[in-house]
């Protein structure tokens, strides 16, 4: 059996769905992969803001936590919690960070890594 | 030797209407069953044929044949591949009902403009929008997996469009009676 296959015309509306489809999809590529890259890195002890550094320069960075002492990397505009003294190590897992707006917590110590970009996009630590 | 009449087989009354939709839910449940052994780059990415079946009953029938079909799908699928109350079940799940929603609203649309591409991709953005939402809330409680809902949102658009234009390719083979 053989089964023409008929083109028939688009209809309006299908056409206007699948534009607003597209829209959607173009919409949610460029908020949710925003991959600018960031400049600053904020860390915060307990409730306050600790330092800011630049993450052009490398250095190693240790703070004195509830539990003990976490030491904090940064090299070549990444930035990463080297060792922690919690007990899953979620933070150190998480690795190196270097995009706008990423974040790294080590909740037993109390310390969060947050990368700013020239102007902040969000509050990711507060949303 | 006479059987005693309790052990006789038990027959269950049956309508036209359960004939037919037990007929479109198994043609539904072979497609979600190729559909599962086919590879996927992503899991999760999978073009869904099983749903040109629910929106083709949702045109030649009606809403409530269309939502039997689909969840009777989702249920009998399941206890074929061993995935019944499993994680997958659960994602099958919220995403027809999710879709079954959409559709539920999209059966109103005024059908000179809007054909079953229309109500196809509104489905599948509805779908993807489901499934994430238990990944998110359940299966991945973390904000990581916003980095892959533009991917699967991607992928229900393509599949919506393909999907809808094989069930308006399905329903002008088969004319309803109405139309002639």
């Amino acid at each position: 059996m053989r089964l023409p296959l008929k083109i028939t015309k688009p209809l309006l509306g299908d056409l206007l769905v699948l534009l607003l489809g597209l829209v959607f999809v173009v919409v949610l590529f460029s908020t949710l992969w925003n991959h600018a890259p960031a400049a600053k890195v904020q860390i915060r002890l307990a409730d306050k803001i600790y330092a800011t550094y630049s993450l052009d320069q490398n250095r190693t960075i240790e703070i004195k936590g509830p539990i003990g002492i976490t030491r904090i990397l940064i090299d070549h505009g990444k930035a990463r919690f080297a060792s922690s003294p919690c007990p899953n190590q979620y933070c150190v897992h998480q690795g190196w960070l270097n995009h706008m707006g990423q974040a790294a917590i080590c909740l037993p110590n109390q310390i969060s890594l947050e990368l700013l970009g020239g102007e902040k996009p969000f509050d990711s630590l507060n949303y | 030797m006479t059987i005693p009449k309790e052990n006789q087989s038990i027959k269950i009354q049956t309508t036209a209407d359960d004939h037919r939709i037990a007929k479109l839910a198994a043609l539904a449940i072979s497609l979600h069953l190729v559909e599962a052994i086919l590879p996927s780059p992503l899991p999760g990415v999978k073009p869904g044929l099983a749903n040109i079946v629910t929106l083709f009953v949702l045109y030649r029938f009606d809403f409530a044949t269309a939502a039997w079909v689909s969840l009777l799908r989702v249920f009998a699928s399941s206890l074929l591949l061993g995935s019944f109350l499993s994680p997958t079940f659960a994602l099958s799940l919220s995403g027809a009902i999710f879709s079954l929603g959409v559709l539920f609203l999209g059966q109103y649309l005024p059908r000179q403009f809007f054909s079953a591409v229309s109500l196809s991709i509104l489905a599948a953005f509805a779908h993807m929008a489901g499934q994430l939402l238990v990944v998110r809330f359940w299966l991945i409680p973390h904000a990581g997996v916003a980095y892959l809902i533009p991917i699967f949102m991607a992928a229900a658009l393509v599949f919506g469009v393909v999907n809808g234009l094989l069930t308006n390719y399905l329903l002008n083979m088969n004319p309803s009676k109405q139309e002639g």
